[in-house]
């Protein structure tokens, strides 16, 4: 019995996925990022913070060095520390139900400590000024404003329509307005005016960016994927906090070429790919490593994700900046009504081919938890396509269950794994 | 003729069923999981087949479930209690039904086509409200056995609500209650309710409904408040409590047809289509 079993466990995938050969240019690139925002002296570039997808290429232009908050707090989480700081930003009067990327940086200060620390930083970067768009949610701007009140620092930003059908030019028009009211403010910190051509160039290279980036998102359509959902948060992180910069566009070029070379060579991320997913919401990031072992070990790919894709600003144009910086604000997934979001799932499940979709319903994330209006059972009922719903979050710990987790996942595989082999007998019949 | 078994490793207690190449339950046996699962899980299955009168080279097959699945050593294979659950009901019941299967740690609700295929499955949240703990918390401040808290919600005969969808404060709101003089038996079977209206926000319920597990093994007043909410019978099938077990124990005898993850690797691609290129 022991050997049928030790035969059924080789059968299984060895929970190792394979790892991207780029991820040591990606250590250089993040690090020298990093270490950049650790300079000091005289001659030191103010200091931006921006929400992760607020109007960085104009900080850019302007000379900022751009420090993006919710990077540090997923290092938080990640590192799996977030739990340890988050107590502190609650005895503040901060909600254990508002996002704990907020309470896990915030109690992070508090504690005085910081990942950073590797790259030589001993706290987060003291900013010079604080940059919110609110088209993720209110909860960055009352982070800011911790902060801002702290360092006696001025926040500002973009107060964006949200739940939108279709992007409107007057929307546009609202939202470019906002960023240019931005512009003597910045310009004033900065020391320094707006010169059009780098705005320009800012926002072609994040356009670049952008484009290599989903280039490299959409090699995971091929079948074995060569990347995950679990290995694009990773390798994202150029394109949250350096777009705008031609050592992003450099990082995702080196990228491209290994996933197309592994797609040209037919090598997978997952050993032995059998089940595609689709995932939608946040990831849990304590839990990162782990999850992609037991998808891994089921020979199952998680292949897209509605939040690495979230990444990708197809509307920026370098010919018109103000404008196509508003137009692609606002027509990110997150920014957007049901009726598109479901659209938007329904493509990448077409794209992708995949075989079933997790929603992560994220406590402390209401904005990226697409679980609470029903969407998942209009979707599934519309498409046929099985979902699975798991209760988490991204850096509260306490809101997840390894056990359940575990459970569902492998209850969801062999949900769909028993569903193909009925359909295959009804084919063979 | 072959003989299989399975084993359910549950949090509280763990069960084993051997059965026959037919479905016949052979020997069953429940026992307290406590700290060592694979202790309980050898105690369970020598019960079993004691009961069954046979020995382990008798049995051909043995696959675990439960949340303790993969601490059975002695198992060939394993299957989430998902599976099994719907598995074992399938072999009484013919579909499309909905299981609700109300275990001592979690909730379940398990949707099966008309050939038994599981379409969907809904678990409780990370929350002990809607299972047996939550009834252990209770009958723990009411001051009796969980097992003696069917026959006092028998005497219930003033309809009380715990609103509470917490079990910390479900205990907080049924203190507030004895202070003012509510009798024990109302308060026992406002705790049915409250279990009953957590597991009822867990899914839509149509069609044929099954219940399964230990809370409903030993708690018909959990049944009973079942149908009145639901507005149809409730079906019962044969050892609710070890449904799990034997479920595991069909996965064994099927084990040579059954595709379960260790079958993935035969099946190759999916059947979805997908590009080649990027």
């Amino acid at each position: 019995m022991n050997t049928e079993r030790a035969a059924g466990a080789a059968a299984r995938g060895n929970g190792r996925p394979a790892e991207l050969r780029s991820t040591a240019v990606l250590r250089e690139t993040m690090g020298a990022y990093y270490r950049s925002l650790g300079e000091e002296g005289e001659q030191r570039a103010p200091v931006a913070w921006c929400s992760s997808v607020g109007p960085a290429e104009l900080l850019r232009a302007l000379g900022f060095r751009v420090f993006y908050p919710e990077n540090h707090a997923a290092m938080l989480g990640a590192a799996r520390t977030a739990n340890r700081y988050m107590p502190l930003a609650h005895a503040q009067g901060y909600s254990q139900d508002v996002c704990s990327y907020l309470t896990s940086d915030i109690g992070a200060f508090l504690a005085g400590e910081t990942p950073l620390s590797t790259f030589g930083l001993t706290s987060v970067p003291r900013a010079d000024v604080l940059v919110f768009n609110t088209n993720q949610c209110r909860d960055v701007r009352e982070w800011f404003e911790w902060y801002g009140r702290r360092w006696t620092a001025p926040v500002i930003g973009v107060r964006s329509p949200r739940s939108i059908d279709q992007v409107t030019e007057d929307d546009v028009d609202g939202v470019a307005k906002q960023i240019e009211a931005l512009v003597p403010m910045l310009e004033a910190v900065a020391g320094a005016r707006l010169d059009g051509v780098r705005l320009s160039d800012a926002v072609g290279a994040s356009r670049t960016c952008s484009d290599l980036w989903e280039a490299c998102l959409e090699t995971a359509a091929a079948r074995p994927a060569p990347l995950t959902f679990f290995d694009g948060t990773i390798h994202m992180g150029p394109a949250v906090v350096l777009r705008g910069t031609e050592n992003a566009c450099a990082y995702y070029r080196t990228l491209l070429a290994e996933l197309r070379a592994r797609v040209q060579d037919g090598v997978g991320a997952v050993p032995g790919e059998s089940l595609r997913l689709y995932w939608d919401g946040m990831p849990l990031w304590g839990r990162l490593r782990a999850l992609a072992t037991t998808f891994a070990e089921f020979r199952t790919t998680v292949v897209a994700s509605t939040y690495c894709n979230s990444w990708i600003f197809s509307d920026l144009e370098a010919g018109d900046p103000m404008r196509s910086m508003a137009r692609a604000s606002l027509a990110l997934f997150i920014a957007r009504s049901e009726g598109p979001k479901e659209a938007y799932i329904e493509r990448m499940a077409d794209q992708y081919a995949v075989d079933g979709i997790i929603y992560h319903d994220c406590r402390t994330c209401p904005n990226n938890s697409n679980t609470r209006y029903a969407l998942p059972q209009r979707l599934s009922q519309r498409l046929g396509i099985p979902f699975l719903v798991l209760d988490g979050d991204v850096n509260d710990l306490r809101c997840y269950s390894d056990e359940q987790g575990r459970t569902n996942i492998e209850g969801f595989v062999e949900q769909l794994t028993d569903a193909r082999a009925a359909r295959r007998q009804v084919v063979q019949g | 003729m072959s003989r299989h078994a399975g084993i359910d490793s549950g949090s509280w207690t763990t069960k084993a069923v051997v059965i026959d190449d037919s479905g016949t339950v052979l020997g069953a046996a429940v026992t307290r999981s406590g700290a060592d699962l694979a202790v309980a899980a050898a105690r369970a299955y020598d019960e079993a087949l004691s009961i069954a009168g046979l020995v382990p080279d008798d049995i051909s097959t043995v696959w675990s479930t439960g949340f303790g699945r993969h601490t059975v050593a002695f198992a060939d294979g394993s299957r989430t209690e998902l599976d099994c659950h719907g598995r074992g009901v399938a072999h009484y019941v013919p579909g499309p039904l909905v299981v609700v299967d109300i275990g001592g740690q979690d909730a379940k609700v398990i949707r099966l086509d008309a050939a038994g295929q599981r379409l969907a499955h809904r678990m409780n949240r990370k929350c002990a409200a809607g299972t047996g703990s939550f009834l252990d918390e209770i009958a723990l401040r009411l001051g009796v056995d969980t097992a003696a808290l069917d026959d006092l919600a028998s005497g219930s005969d003033e309809s009380l609500e715990l609103s509470s969808f917490c079990t910390v404060f479900a205990g907080t709101e049924l203190l507030t209650l004895i202070r003012a003089g509510k009798k024990p038996a109302d308060l026992a079977m406002a705790a049915y309710r409250s279990l009953v209206k957590r597991v009822q926000a867990m899914d839509v319920f149509q069609g044929k409904l099954v219940a399964t597990g230990g809370v409903v093994a030993y708690h018909p007043k959990v049944v009973e408040l079942l149908q009145e909410s639901m507005g149809s019978e409730v079906i019962i099938p044969p050892h609710p409590q070890e449904m799990g077990a034997f479920g595991a124990a069909l996965a064994a005898r099927d084990g040579a047809s059954s595709v379960g993850l260790d079958g993935l690797a035969q099946q190759g691609a999916s059947g979805r289509g997908g590009r080649d290129d990027p």
